[in-house]
């Protein structure tokens, strides 16, 4: 949200600097109680928000609108139309309509997989859900695999061969790739490149290798724009090879990150924040098993928002305090000289205490000889063998991915490229900016790629195949511990899209095999005994059973590496991938693209993030517009600025400012790849930043729905909570009794099933897989830039972030709000036509077909949790888009309220089969989609009657209470209050 | 005055519209492709509803036989009659034959057959006597006043489980008692009946 007043930063320093006590805020608007914050605060929908700001004038809306005003009115004066009802030709006998059926597959990320259940309705799937059985997702989901099924409905998505722009057939790709590869004989390949990202597909990797076997002088090389070639160089600097390092941070006690976003960006992030999340929890009041973090890093991530001791240091300056830390603890690591001394002595003293059950994580974005440090820090503490083991490294002939991708350019720029196969990937956007691809690729004879979208590098590319999605494809691929997970497609290629396989199955042999015989015949070729089981086992459970790499000694090295040649000068870039749309990848994802992003809530756009600091002695304001100044390139940028980023450090995510993508992200941000050069591919110094004078709207919804500084968040410490249990107050404070309401307090009796919600805010980490699950459940729409600016977004649950304390280095806390479904639900007794009520088991209901639209309801709720659908989101779907929506639910329209119901039409989907069965519903069969997709458990629903069940043990715990309990309101959905675990010694 | 006989007159011209047959199709046969006799069929031949209707008693929805079902028979019976020939040439071009829906409910609401058929809600109970019908019409008006007058007193319809697909059983004298010993057999829970939740969401 730009605002119009420029924030008096000083000022707003110095009164949070002199505040005491738990003062929550969101945003540094509402520090300085700046008109557009209080405009925010006081009106439920913001100015603007009913009436029509866009340049179409009101004269001519009504003139447009005149002819549907008079359609709609006749339209309901209609009767019901009759409708087909076309039945199968030839019935699957394992479908049976109405009834879901789920398939195990999986999903990859810079080519790790994490294993899911894809539920298909009639064919199509619509919904994904973490596989409880594969090591990596363990049930859960991240916000990029919620919305892969969205993608696959993606109208922008490509949808045929292409041969220079003009519509082409595979038939006649493959016999241009036989004769191709027929000259390419002679020379044994010499011409061939196949560039692919980071590969762990068996199958693929095999046929790889077969085409290499054939025609020995081609190369393949792997690019991912988010390379993790320093976790590689690392390993070989301490290991002199390269390994894989894993973190069981189930057992480690003391965690300390170095830049490292180990809970959202990792490839195993899933699976790290389960584990890490098992050993937050506070579940006795003896709490001694609470783990502590510590986090030193650039830009606040979520890994530092769940942080007990944070520490903003620029990027280069990590190195520093990791050799200091290291001389700490006994290893002669050359000169560490840091100003954080009275910060990392406690911090080494606490993992030296916890020798064996501590981590020391370095992240991807640092160099080499940090992780190489961290390496050789983890082994002097003893934690090798206990929280931390290696295997092998899971990716396939593990190269430097920017060596290879320079070599490639040389290659093509000598004119030695002949054919050139990409296989997805977009380098002529995302590979380093000095090294020219898009004029290196314009070289190359014949280039061809298998893509989803038709994006950048396909504008240079002979051939354009359209590229199956993974939910329509035969493949498989290894998670990050190596677990083996064959993917298989729930519908076949809605645009005959073809699959990796396949396109390289063309350049071996002719006829190319269809993808599943691929993918069938690679691992029959394994030799495992008993192959139809097998392979029936391995599509069931969705993982290979023992598949993963084994545990493996290493060697550590001797010595400290080199420390970095000192940075040019203090103020620095970070490149960084963006929490909602990755590397670029996800830019025409529309779920993806209106979600706020975790720490600094903006949508639909990314911003050159700064300090407070940074901004006031530059003299900047939300939304000025900047030149970024960087190594002899120059890019346009608004600004944001964020509280606890490190002083020096200007964050730019990556990604978006795309040339050529779909409607959704066309205009979507700036591209922060036209600065990345290879000497600087995570971050860099010498930044210079002008001023412009110009502005650019941002919209942020971290001003939506305040609750107006009431008690919201509730947070403690450890030691506190080991004192007084009791301490979040729900023992001493005069609660409003039952009776004392103006309902009638017995109306109801709740001695069926009596549904409750409990979110732990201990272990929520931010990361909005919630909010994208609900998105994908509940066939919730999408709005758009604009409309979020009018605070009309529609997500039913959001994650609140607040900080906690000084402007330069805040607590972040994360709180998801979900309708509270109030016993005493003020928005029932408001709705003039009983569209709102209640039901017997607690549920707060909507009833969609009642609501005439006066809002009154979303006036009275206090939680700002009810969203009103303002104009027509659903108008114009087309057939593919509209398979995406859930059945069960309605599809809401113009002039409808709507707010999170519980899903229940999972809870009718599990008492259905109940009741037929004649039993109770059980815990743990209604699952609703928030808790499902959450990755550290922090929701869970269930019946409160039931005394054996989760949820109700989780609401006797003293951490439980009520949002804004004194209201009366007696909700359903309670929360445990954050409990964070400080080092005595350390004040920061 | 006029005035008011205007509204009353109007009100009672929109009330007769929205209740006759044309708004709520009760009692009028729909077009088909092919004009299928359920009286033949279920009386006649005695096949039972779910021969065809498959899924009644797991699903959602009921389900309405696929082309393959109507070809158990007619492959081998009146395999040259022009009547069938839709069906014929569904089965050979694999297109799916597009049936007239008779019993729709708007999209709002969320019906399940399997709770119903479960609970000893007969076929016949919704669909009225469809074994008497040569071609297939709606019964009831399926309108929401409708539904809540059973779920607000479902003793008054519900029947014995093994009778739900006898469309000859009828009603006996002592409903009222049998109604309410089934209730409670088959644990109906009244009061919940009427939740929103349960039909909409």
């Amino acid at each position: 949200m730009n605002t119009d007043a420029s924030l008096p930063l000083e000022e707003i320093r110095a009164r949070l600097a002199g505040a005491r006590g738990r003062e929550y805020w969101r945003c540094l608007d509402e520090i300085a109680a700046t008109p557009a914050f209080e405009e925010f605060l006081h009106r439920e929908y913001p100015a603007g928000a009913s009436e029509w700001r866009d340049e179409l004038s009101r004269r001519h809306f009504f003139q447009i609108m005149a002819a549907s005003f008079a359609l709609a009115g006749l339209g309901a004066c209609t009767k019901q139309p009759l409708e087909n009802i076309v039945p199968y030709v030839k019935q699957p006998p394992e479908l049976t309509p109405g009834k879901p059926l789920y398939y195990a597959t999986a999903l990859t990320l810079g080519g790790f997989a994490n294993g899911v259940i894809a539920t298909s309705r009639e064919g199509r799937p619509i919904k994904i859900e973490g596989n409880p059985d594969h090591p990596s997702s363990l049930g859960a989901t991240s916000v990029f695999m919620q919305a892969a099924v969205l993608d696959l409905y993606d109208p922008d998505r490509a949808q045929s061969v292409l041969r220079a722009g003009q519509p082409s057939d595979w038939t006649t790709f493959v016999s241009a790739m036989n004769a191709a590869m027929q000259d390419q004989q002679t020379r044994r390949g010499a011409g061939v490149r196949i560039l692919t990202g980071s590969v762990t597909s068996p199958t693929l990797r095999a046929q790889l290798a077969e085409l290499l076997g054939k025609y020995p002088a081609a190369k393949w090389l792997q690019w991912e724009p988010l390379t993790r070639d320093n976790v590689r160089e690392g390993a070989r600097l301490a290991f002199g090879e390269v390994v894989e390092t894993h973190y069981a941070f189930e057992d480690a006690a003391v965690v300390l990150a170095l830049d490292s976003d180990f809970l959202s960006t990792h490839p195993a992030a899933l699976r790290y924040a389960r584990k890490f999340a098992d050993r937050r929890r506070v579940k006795q009041p003896d709490g001694a098993s609470m783990n502590r973090l510590y986090a030193i890093e650039p830009t606040p991530t979520l890994t530092g928002a769940m942080a007990d001791h944070r520490l903003p240091v620029s990027s280069m300056e990590v190195e520093n305090i990791t050799r200091a830390l290291a001389q700490r603890l006994g290893i002669p690591a050359g000169v560490g000289v840091t100003s954080h001394d009275d910060w990392l002595s406690p911090v080494a003293r606490d993992l030296e205490a916890h020798a064996g059950a501590g981590v020391v994580i370095p992240g991807e974005s640092q160099p080499p000889a940090v992780h190489a440090l961290a390496h050789l820090i983890n082994g002097k503490l003893g934690n090798f063998g206990r929280t931390i083991t290696f295997t092998d490294s899971i990716e396939p002939a593990p190269a430097n991915q920017l060596a290879s991708l320079r070599e490639l350019v040389a290659d093509m720029q000598s004119g030695a490229v002949d054919l050139l196969i990409m296989l997805e990937g977009n380098p002529v956007f995302d590979a380093p900016a000095d090294l020219n691809f898009a004029d290196a690729l314009a070289k190359v004879k014949t280039c061809v790629r298998l893509g989803f979208d038709d994006n950048e590098t396909s504008r240079f590319c002979h051939w354009h195949i359209a590229a199956a999605h993974a939910l329509e494809s035969w493949s498989d691929a290894r998670a990050f511990d190596g677990t083996v997970s064959l993917i298989q497609p729930l519908i076949e290629p809605l645009f005959d899209g073809k699959t990796t396989h396949e396109v390289i199955d063309a350049l071996i042999r002719q006829p190319g095999r269809a993808s599943y015989d691929i993918v069938r015949e690679y691992w029959w070729g394994q030799g495992w005994p008993g192959f139809e089981k097998w392979w029936r086992a391995a599509l069931d459970r969705g993982v290979v059973a023992n598949s993963a790499a084994p545990p493996r000694a290493v060697t550590l090295a001797a010595s400290a590496p080199p420390a970095s040649p000192p940075p040019p000068s203090k103020t620095e870039i970070i490149f960084r991938a963006d929490p909602t749309i990755w590397d670029g990848r996800f830019v025409n994802n529309a779920w993806l693209q209106e979600l706020a992003k975790p720490i600094t809530k903006l949508t639909w756009d990314n911003a050159a993030l700064i300090s407070p600091a940074l901004a006031q002695r530059e003299k900047l304001q939300n939304g000025d517009v900047v030149e970024l100044k960087f190594r002899g390139r120059s890019l346009r940028a608004p600004v944001w600025i964020v509280p606890g980023q490190a002083e020096r450090s200007v964050t730019l995510h990556v990604g978006y400012g795309r040339a050529r993508t779909g409607r959704v992200g066309a205009g979507a941000g700036v591209n922060a790849f036209s600065l990345r050069t290879s000497d600087a591919l995570c971050s860099g110094g010498g930044l210079e930043i002008v001023r412009t004078g110009e502005t650019r709207e941002l919209v942020s919804t971290q001003m939506h729905h305040s609750m107006e500084g009431r008690d919201i968040i509730r947070s403690g410490t450890l030691p506190a909570f080991m004192r007084d249990p009791n301490f979040t107050g729900k023992e001493k404070e005069p609660r409003p009794s039952r009776e004392d309401t103006l309902y009638h307090p017995d109306e109801f009796k709740y001695d069926g099933y009596k549904w409750g919600l409990s979110i732990d805010l201990n272990v929520c980490i931010g990361c909005n897989a919630c909010t994208i699950a609900c998105q994908a459940e509940n066939n919730i729409p999408v709005v758009g830039k604009h409309q979020v600016s009018a605070g009309r977004d529609m997500q039913w649950i959001r994650v609140d972030r607040y900080f906690r304390g000084g402007l330069d280095n805040p607590e972040m806390n994360h709180q998801p709000v979900p309708c509270m479904h109030c016993e005493n639900a003020p928005c029932e007794l408001v709705c003039p036509v009983g569209a709102t009520v209640h039901d017997h088991e607690g549920l707060n209901v909507q009833v969609y077909n009642r609501c005439i639209g006066t809002r009154y309801c979303s006036n009275n709720c206090p939680y700002k949790v009810r969203r009103f659908n303002f104009l027509e989101f659903n108008a114009g779907l087309t057939a593919v888009q509209k398979m995406a929506k859930n059945p069960d639910v309605t599809v809401r329209s113009r002039g409808v309220m709507e707010k999170c119901t519980y899903c229940t039409q999972r809870i009718n989907a599990a008492r259905i089969p109940a009741e037929i069965a004649g039993r109770k519903i059980r815990d743990g069969e209604i699952v609703t989609a928030c808790q499902a997709a959450c990755p550290v458990e922090a929701i869970v629903f269930g019946d409160l009657n039931d005394p054996a069940s989760r949820v109700a043990k989780l609401k006797e715990q003293p951490l439980d209470y009520w949002m804004l309990g004194e209201l009366n309101t007696r909700p359903r959905t309670s929360y445990l209050a954050k409990l964070r675990n400080p080092n005595p010694e350390l004040t920061v | 005055m006029a005035f008011v006989v205007a509204i009353v007159g109007a009100g009672w011209v929109t009330d007769a519209v929205f209740w006759s047959p044309y708004t709520t199709y009760v009692h009028v046969p729909q077009a088909q492709p092919v004009p299928f006799s359920h009286q033949h069929h279920v009386d006649g031949l005695g096949i039972d509803c779910r021969y065809c209707h498959t899924s009644v008693e797991s699903s959602p929805y009921a389900g309405l036989p696929p082309t393959e079902t109507c070809m158990t028979c007619h492959s081998q019976l009146w395999t040259q009659a022009p009547l069938l020939e839709p069906i014929h040439r569904s089965l050979a071009t694999n297109t799916p034959v597009k049936w007239t829906r008779v019993n729709d409910l708007p999209d709002f609401v969320y019906f399940d057959h399997s709770i119903h058929v479960n609970k000893g809600i007969g076929c016949a109970t919704c669909h009225g006597p469809v074994d008497q019908m040569p071609l297939t019409w709606r019964a009831n008006t399926l309108y929401m006043k409708w539904c809540l007058d059973c779920h607000r007193a479902p003793e008054n319809q519900i029947r014995p489980r093994e009778e739900v697909f006898n469309m000859k059983w009828s009603q006996p004298a002592g409903q009222a008692a049998l109604g309410r010993q089934l209730v409670a057999k088959y644990h109906v829970e009244t009061d919940r009946l009427t939740n929103c939740s349960v039909c909409h969401h």
